[in-house]
């Protein structure tokens, strides 16, 4: 072995180790676990293999696997889930788009400052992002109080704890991850283009649907998984402002664990989660995808 | 006398490509020796090579009868001048240049007062307190000059040192790289696509071609005597015409229905090659011929020199690069070329 | 292109609507954290007086020291590793098991955090069985659970800094007798230092925001901050936490613009 294979081994030790450790063997303990049946001591499982008078025993349980399939409370949780994440993703980009767009054209000395008051929220407590809107929604909340004090309205709306309050809070918290790929990638678009549009005879809406959408597809598509997967495994915002009207797929697995004490089911919910969510996302992950984050 | 560099056999594979082709190559002490080729030639791995920065495929890498082959850089008596320069920028040029005298812990004080002689050698004397960013790029090139030479290598390793300076800079940081290394001995091996930067400096010159050494020799040799179709052609864009022995010293010319004196007798058939400035442009057919003709295509206006792109008679194109040719020549009209007995050059390969 | 002056005003109310959006929730909890009212949302006049609370709650001052020492542990753990790992997938090339090693760094990134949190939580209860380690869980598995989410943040960051240096400064280091690690250490790391401050910053504030992960990791008697925020919350909306809020905004506000800078330095 040379002097430089050697550094190298070096280098990678401590991350192979960690990730080894805490990222690889848990991946596989999940999976392991949701293989096996529940049982009533601590942790409650009865592994799915055992060893008894010196030979393997083998006790695989797939009720965990008929249960998701056939009850209604999951499939629903997951369906939640896709719909909310998806619905997120459109008003995301209803919204972001266009704030991309006009942070793109802004004089250049201002973008800096653009893009750091939609970085900022990142860096800020989501705990305290989320708990904020319930002041604000609920029925003797802001929002109601100004709506009566403007006389819009004569009775209190009800919003918190209801699938709208879980909607409204998923795009303020997502809205970031939209805006900075596809900032990012407005902001490097050629706008000479657009002049050679308009040169062309091009009206601008037409300039706009021929040139620069097909062109920002990058990084409208990296910005929309960006919202769409993370969204799809939210845990804090249907629970702080859906309660439980809206059951989403964390929120299943958060009572499969710590309500009914169900590791194999809270553990095949993860298994599905990751199959569903995180393996496409690995494969379409630039490194854009994670850039925007920065 | 024992050559200070001997690389034997040396290949460099990456993958499918072969950087370097089982190179066997001799360079001397107190050489400004030069690896010219185009972009991918394997020039550039050649250098990395003797700096340390690859291991070979195969072959072995000598300096100075010691087999450095299995040494990492910071092993090798050798040192480099980068193409980027590779300046640290958050050091002062002072600090770029004692690094390596750092790295060797020498004391303090006489390390300052080889940065100081070393400064003065390269003229960066009122920079030492600059940062790289603050510099033209003469002044950075001069840095990672200072900066190399300090340790006083046995070879100095350059990769194309003047590629990123302008066209007036070059010319003159060409007369300095030689001045010192008149003044320094030390062995220079100097990388560059560029043959006219290396006729101009190197000693000795090494034309490289996917991976192999083609040709070894003085620049004149090189330009006057060059040895293959390859070398003709890649300096100095010779006129390569077939030739088929007639004689002793003496070929005939197909394309061009003529016959003529060559350097060296051909053993078969061949080519001759013919540089565009050897050959003569007129009206008249001249003296001593029969002498072939052609029709002038196109002129290009050069300054100090034209040149005539001429449609021979035959069909084959040749070039001529004429200064004052009597009776200015214009595009459409006919004219003889000739040349003096000495200019065609027999080639077997 | 020239813009009119319609285009302008309505990018401007774009713009506008939308940091609204933004921030009109965090100002609400600003503006009522001075409020002298318990009743959150009725305005009654200035006072300070939650924060004079807060600084005697005891429960929010531990969860806050702890919370600050594993978000340093998390941080300072995941700059190193994360050099370690960016450096190999920087300036390795090819090595055995990249693709598996760039996935496994790159998983938390992607992962739901129920996913990570309990996987990880299940790792701990196999590990405790089989070799009486960690023993219960706590301080002590939350951040090792911190440093391991936050790891995919800082190679992330370290890398592309890494990736942007011209790789002849270490040849030339070596070339001009620097040794490997000489070399990192005198040319490599002041250069990617900015990005290390930044990583680290990014690492330390996810970590104290984390709530999802903790909650699987943490046993008995290890409440972070969040962790009491979130139970707080449960129970309603009260001042303290508005005060409470506003103080990690404020911070917060301050590592992200510390941050951004870094990275702009660093280019």
């Amino acid at each position: 072995m040379s002097a430089a294979t050697a550094r190298r081994r070096g280098v990678l030790a401590l991350p192979w180790i960690w990730l080894g450790l805490f990222v690889a063997a848990p991946f596989v303990i999940v999976l392991a676990i949701s293989l096996s049946s529940a049982g009533y001591g601590s942790p409650p499982i009865d592994f799915f293999i055992g060893w008894q008078n010196g030979h393997p025993t083998f006790n695989i349980n797939l009720d965990s696997f008929e249960l998701l399939a056939s009850d209604q409370l999951y499939i629903r949780g997951f369906l939640n889930s896709i719909a909310i994440a998806g619905l997120t993703t459109l008003l995301c980009l209803l919204v972001g788009y266009p704030m991309a767009y006009v942070m793109a054209r802004a004089p250049a000395r201002l973008q800096p400052l653009l893009v750091m008051l939609v970085i900022l929220p990142f860096w800020t407590s989501s705990l305290i992002r989320v708990y904020a809107w319930i002041g604000i929604l609920k029925e003797n909340g802001l929002l109601n109080g100004l709506l009566l004090h403007l006389g819009l309205i004569s009775q209190p709306l009800v919003i918190l704890n209801t699938p709208i309050a879980v909607q409204i809070g998923m795009v303020y918290a997502y809205l970031p991850f939209l805006v900075l790929p596809l900032y990012a990638t407005l902001q490097k678009l050629d706008w000479t283009l657009l002049e050679a549009a308009a040169d062309l005879g091009a009206k601008p809406w037409s300039a706009f649907f021929r040139v620069t959408l097909p062109l920002s597809w990058p990084g409208t598509l990296a910005g929309a998984l960006l919202v769409f997967v993370p969204a799809s495994g939210e845990y804090l915002i249907p629970e702080l402002l859906g309660s439980s009207t809206l059951p989403m797929i964390s929120t299943v697995l958060w009572t499969e664990f710590f309500g009914n004490r169900d590791w194999p089911m809270a553990s095949l919910i993860a298994v599905m989660l990751l199959l569903v969510l995180a393996i496409p996302l690995l494969f379409l992950r630039g490194g854009q995808a994670t850039a925007g984050r920065v | 006398m024992a050559p200070l560099i001997r690389l034997e056999g040396l290949t460099k594979r990456f993958g499918e490509t072969v950087a370097a082709d089982d190179v066997t190559l001799d360079i001397l002490e107190g050489e400004l020796f030069g690896l010219l080729g185009a972009s991918g030639s394997g020039k550039t791995t050649l250098l990395r090579l003797l700096g340390g920065f690859e291991t070979p495929t195969a072959g072995r890498v000598l300096i100075d009868g010691v087999d450095v082959t299995a040494l990492p850089p910071y092993e090798r008596p050798t040192n480099m001048v980068f193409q980027s320069y590779a300046l640290f920028p958050h050091m002062t040029v002072a600090a770029n240049i004692a690094f390596g005298l750092k790295q060797a812990r020498m004391p303090k004080p006489e390390a300052d007062a080889r940065v100081e002689e070393v400064m003065e050698l390269v003229k960066l004397t009122e920079l030492g307190k600059r940062k790289p960013s603050e510099l033209s790029g003469g002044q950075r090139q001069r840095v990672a000059l200072a900066r190399a030479l300090v340790l006083r290598p046995k070879v100095l390793l350059l990769d194309e040192p003047l590629s990123a300076l302008d066209k007036k800079l070059r010319e003159h940081t060409q007369f300095e790289l030689m001045r010192l290394q008149r003044e320094l001995g030390i062995t220079f091996v100097i990388v560059t696509h560029d043959q006219d930067e290396a006729m101009a400096m190197c000693s000795r010159i090494a034309v490289m071609d996917m991976g192999k050494v083609i040709e070894t020799g003085t620049p004149r040799a090189i330009y006057e005597r060059p040895q293959c179709r390859f070398v003709a052609d890649f300096i100095g864009g010779a006129n390569i015409i077939d030739a088929e022995p007639v004689g002793p010293s003496r070929v005939r010319l197909p394309a061009l229905g003529v016959e003529c004196a060559v350097t060296d007798s051909l053993p078969a058939k061949g080519w001759v090659a013919l540089r565009p400035e050897r050959i003569s442009l007129s009206h008249e057919a001249p003296a001593g011929g029969p002498w072939p003709a052609g029709q002038v295509e196109a002129v290009a206006f050069h300054g100090d020199f034209q040149l005539y792109r001429v449609r021979m008679d035959g069909g084959v194109e040749l070039r001529v690069a004429a200064s004052n040719v009597p009776g200015d020549p214009k595009p459409g009209e006919r004219a003889f070329l000739s040349w003096p007995a000495d200019a065609p050059v027999a080639l077997s390969r | 292109m020239r813009v009119s002056r319609g285009a302008k005003i309505a990018g401007g109310t774009v713009l506008g609507l939308g940091y609204a959006f933004l921030f009109a929730p965090i100002l609400s909890v600003i503006v009522y954290s001075f409020n002298e009212s318990r009743l959150v949302t009725v305005w009654s006049g200035f006072s300070t007086k939650w924060y004079g609370e807060l600084a005697h709650d005891d429960r929010v001052l531990n969860a806050l020291r702890l919370s600050l020492g594993i978000a340093a542990f998390a941080a300072s753990g995941a700059v190193i590793i994360g050099t370690m790992a960016a450096y190999a997938l920087a300036r390795f090339g090819k090595f055995r098991g990249k693709a598996l090693f760039s996935g496994l760094v790159a998983a938390p990134l992607v992962l739901p955090e129920v996913t990570t949190g309990l996987s990880m939580l299940l790792l701990f209860v196999l590990m405790e069985r089989l070799i009486g380690w960690p023993q219960g869980r706590g301080a002590i598995t939350i951040a090792i659970a911190h440093v391991t989410f936050a790891v995919a943040y800082a190679t992330v960051i370290i890398r592309s800094r890494i990736a942007s240096l011209d790789p002849a400064l270490e040849e030339a280091a070596a070339d001009l007798g620097a040794r490997p690690f000489a070399a990192f250490v005198a040319v490599v790391l002041p250069l990617i230092a900015p990005a290390l401050a930044a990583a680290w910053l990014l690492s330390f504030s996810l970590s104290l925001d984390d709530f999802v992960i903790t909650a699987f990791v943490t046993g008995p008697g290890a409440t972070t901050l969040p962790l009491l925020i979130f139970s707080s919350v449960k129970l309603g909306v009260n001042p303290e936490i508005n005060a409470l809020g506003t103080l990690i905004v404020g911070v917060a506000s301050m590592v992200a613009l510390t941050a951004t800078l870094l990275q702009r330095k660093s280019g």
